[in-house]
């Protein structure tokens, strides 16, 4: 069936959102919309929302009423999805999934096995984080099914986003989940990428005027759980002008909700300061009140402060009821000096301390200033990149952007935007170059939905009605190989890193891997080391590194069979050959000498983690 | 039992005589009881096909009655109504008493907003000339004053009143038992 719809989909760490457009009147934005996606907002109450809350909550059988969960195309669902889901875990917090995406990318855990919820007791049945994505993604699948079942979404042309600092792993699993939920035809499209294609969406053909060949535009993505940035070149091609994604930030998990209970903190500070108890149940009303003071605050710059009221739990509620006040200097304190403080471009982020019995758990950001973190993206991001000549860069080497875009529900705070564009003014000043005014801050709109919206232009753009920006390899890629020294006891054998994929690579090319040949023995599998690095971006196809600092991580393993009839045991030469696939994934292939027999290796991801 | 029952009614038209300012908004309570709208869970037009109602053997007036209950149990569920209603709130200082009830207020509004839509009955403005057609419901104009003569009359507007245009609550619990359940006991497990 050919498709009729182009679906973008935002998988978001705290909420997902879906937009759509037909592909016969898809062009240069046009007939994006938003696609509403019925939940449950209380037991025995369905209703539309634009965005799908990313939590999933997995109920005990006398959790709800009987029949209470009823969905329009489910009587009887197993797992909660959405609102209800994020109401009912803040009361029962072992039964809650929440930031799935999150441990879909950290690897210290084993991401395909039932480790969520995190430390919930014995008897829940845990999901593993991929299977958590793929619920989300099967519910959009069945909502999207049940309203157009002629259209099922398994078989549209579907746009998936993930952050730019996802590696190869998280985006590999990504796939997998979107497999698992039924949609085997999903392009995978970077987060910032997708809220600049929304502004594109929103500007139609203005944009043309509004950015010039040599510019560089900062997208500046800070969500409920992530902050993510990415740089954007604007080039000339054939006379016309041409986008580049050319770098990628650092995994950074910091966003919203710890802001808001770095306020429910303060908070809670100041009413045990009063005398008055706080405990579990007063923190979590803290929280969400932080959250609506803050909004207010943010939003009637006039106002210096707004009532928190913690109304008394049981039949006590007026006895009970504490009552405090949200300063602006509160919000100015904790939000714009804690989290947006005016630093140099050279200060950067804490590091996360590495305690050997830590307890594991998400690696939240151990530096919650996330103008550090931006001011080291700037200044460590560009370094030797194969774009440098490319990206406007002041006189100590900082990358200074022409023009930034926001996008992400934090960036909603107009007072937190000029924060940012006063930092990085201030940066631009010592770095030698003129201040962004206003018109360099590019207009976004609907930061909440900008994301699935932009992700629906990309999928028009993929078919030539829109502009496409080119964006490589997001990170550099390594094999491992053994050195042949003679081996020490106790000590592993030194790893030398195989550049397989240089940074930059383009959507839709291949390369082989130069002058190297790996004997493999045909039948049993082989494992190659692999390893991803977001700083090296100097290397090329073909080179070998042997010290790298901390500037190369190792990922999964690659585990290849060479099957070949008649030749078991035989030890097979080959050579690699890479490729960065268009739905943005890479590929890494062994190939014999005369070309005519393929391997694909295959990430492991199984066996890691504990 | 009847203890029970007429403090329940008693919280269910303070609510809206506190609301409204009517001296006894019937419509209203009538309206609640008997939904003049289809009751669906949720709204609009793009929705999958609405979930089928579970099959009850109920009267309606057994309906109605768990349709009060129900809403008293939103009220309570989303503004601690009931809870506020059935304190003794006479020992507090009205500053305790008033941060209490901005908080309530804001979300027995908010609730109110989301579930009934409410509209005047007639919509003019307060303390201005009006006529009285001919014919008019007497359950939705009250005459007050100097009434004599028949209608039309002109009188001056003194309350514009409150009508429900549109009311969607959500189903209902499938159990009976669960119908009588204004908020649910909390035991917290340690």
């Amino acid at each position: 069936m050919d498709s009729q719809f182009i679906i973008g989909i935002d998988l978001g760490t705290t909420n997902s959102a879906m937009a759509r457009s037909r592909i016969e009147d898809a062009g240069d934005g046009n007939g994006i919309e938003l696609v509403n996606i019925p939940q449950l907002v209380n037991p025995n109450e369905v209703a539309e929302r634009t965005l799908l809350p990313s939590f999933l909550y997995i109920p005990l059988d006398l959790d709800f009423p009987k029949g209470s969960l009823q969905l329009p195309w489910d009587a009887d669902p197993k797992l909660v999805i959405g609102e209800l889901a994020r109401k009912r875990g803040a009361e029962s917090p072992l039964r809650l999934v929440a930031s799935a995406k999150s441990w879909l990318s950290y690897a210290a855990v084993n991401r395909s096995a039932p480790i969520l919820p995190w430390q919930a007791p014995e008897d829940v049945a845990k999901l593993s984080p991929v299977d958590a994505s793929s619920q989300y993604l099967s519910y959009l699948r069945t909502v999207w099914d049940s309203s157009h079942p002629e259209q099922p979404l398994s078989a549209q042309d579907v746009l998936l986003t993930v952050p730019a600092s996802f590696d190869e792993e998280a985006r590999e699993l990504t796939l997998r989940a979107a497999q698992q939920a039924g949609l085997h035809h999903v392009t995978l499209l970077e987060e910032p990428q997708a809220a600049f294609y929304a502004w594109l969406a929103a500007q139609g053909d203005a944009w043309r005027k509004q950015i010039k060949v040599g510019d560089l535009i900062l997208v500046c993505d800070v969500g409920g759980g992530t902050t993510d940035f990415s740089l954007i070149t604007v080039s000339e091609e054939n006379g016309d002008l041409a986008l580049k994604r050319v770098a990628v930030g650092d995994h950074i998990l910091l966003g919203g909700d710890n802001m808001d209970l770095a306020l429910a903190r303060l908070l809670q500070q100041r009413l045990q300061d009063d005398g008055h108890r706080i405990d579990t149940h007063h923190l979590l009303g803290l929280w969400h009140q932080s959250r609506v003071a803050k909004e207010f605050l943010f939003e009637h710059p006039q106002k210096q402060k707004h009532d928190i009221t913690l109304l008394g739990k049981g039949r006590k509620l007026v006895g009970g009821t504490i009552k405090t006040e949200l300063m602006r200097e509160d919000v100015d304190r904790v939000l714009l000096e804690g989290f947006f403080p005016n630093v140099q471009s050279d200060e950067v982020p804490l590091r996360q301390r590495r305690i050997g019995f830590q307890e594991l758990g998400l690696p939240y950001a151990a530096d919650p200033a996330v103008t550090k973190h931006l001011a080291r993206f700037l200044s460590q991001q560009v370094q030797n990149s194969p774009e440098a000549a490319n990206i406007r860069r002041g006189r100590n080497g900082l990358a200074c952007p022409t023009h930034i875009l926001f996008n992400g529900g934090v960036m909603k705070a107009a007072a937190l935007r000029s924060r940012v564009v006063e930092v990085l003014n201030h940066w631009l000043a010592q770095e030698g170059f003129e201040a962004l005014g206003a018109a360099r801050v590019l207009d976004s709109r609907d930061l909440d939905h900008a994301v699935a919206r932009g992700a629906a232009y990309y999928g028009q753009a993929r078919r030539g009605q829109g502009v496409r920006i080119r964006s490589g390899a997001p990170r550099t890629y390594y094999v491992g190989i053994e050195s042949a020294m003679p081996s020490v006891p106790g000590m592993e054998a030194p790893l030398k890193a195989l550049c397989v994929v240089p940074f930059g690579m383009e959507e839709g090319t291949e390369a082989q891997v130069p002058s190297r040949e790996f004997g493999l023995v045909v039948g049993e599998p082989a494992e190659f080391r692999f390893l991803s690095s977001t700083i090296r971006k100097q290397d090329h196809i073909g080179d070998v590194l042997e010290n790298w600092g901390t500037e190369v991580e190792e990922i999964s393993p690659l585990e290849v069979t060479l099957n070949v009839d008649g030749a078991q045991g035989a030890i097979l030469p080959v050579r690699l050959e890479s490729r960065v696939t268009e739905i943005g994934t890479l590929e890494l292939w062994c190939v014999s000498r005369d070309s005519k027999q393929r391997w694909k290796l295959e990430l492991n991801i199984r066996d890691q983690g504990e | 039992m009847i203890g029970f029952w007429t403090r329940l009614s008693f919280a269910f038209r303070s609510f809206f005589a506190i609301l409204s300012n009517a001296e006894t908004p019937q419509d209203v309570a009538s309206a609640l009881i008997n939904p003049v709208a289809e009751v669906t869970p949720g709204s609009g037009t793009a929705a999958p096909s609405a979930a089928p109602r579970s099959k009850t053997v109920d009267t309606p007036v057994a309906e109605s009655v768990d349709r009060a209950v129900q809403m008293l149990g939103l009220l309570q569920r989303d503004g601690r109504l009931i809870d506020f209603l059935a304190e003794d709130v006479t020992p507090f200082p009205d500053a305790q008493l008033g941060a209490a009830v901005r908080s309530i207020h804001t979300s027995c509004r908010q609730l109110l907003e989301k579930y009934i839509e409410l509209g005047p009955v007639i919509d003019s403005e307060e303390d201005q000339p009006v006529t009285v057609p001919a014919g008019f419901d007497p359950a939705a104009i009250k005459l007050v004053g100097n009434v004599t003569g028949e209608p039309p009359l002109r009188g001056v507007l003194r309350h514009r009143g409150w009508r429900v245009k549109k009311v969607t609550l959500p189903s209902l619990p499938q159990s009976a038992t669960g119908r009588a359940i204004v908020a649910p006991a909390e035991v917290e497990i340690l």
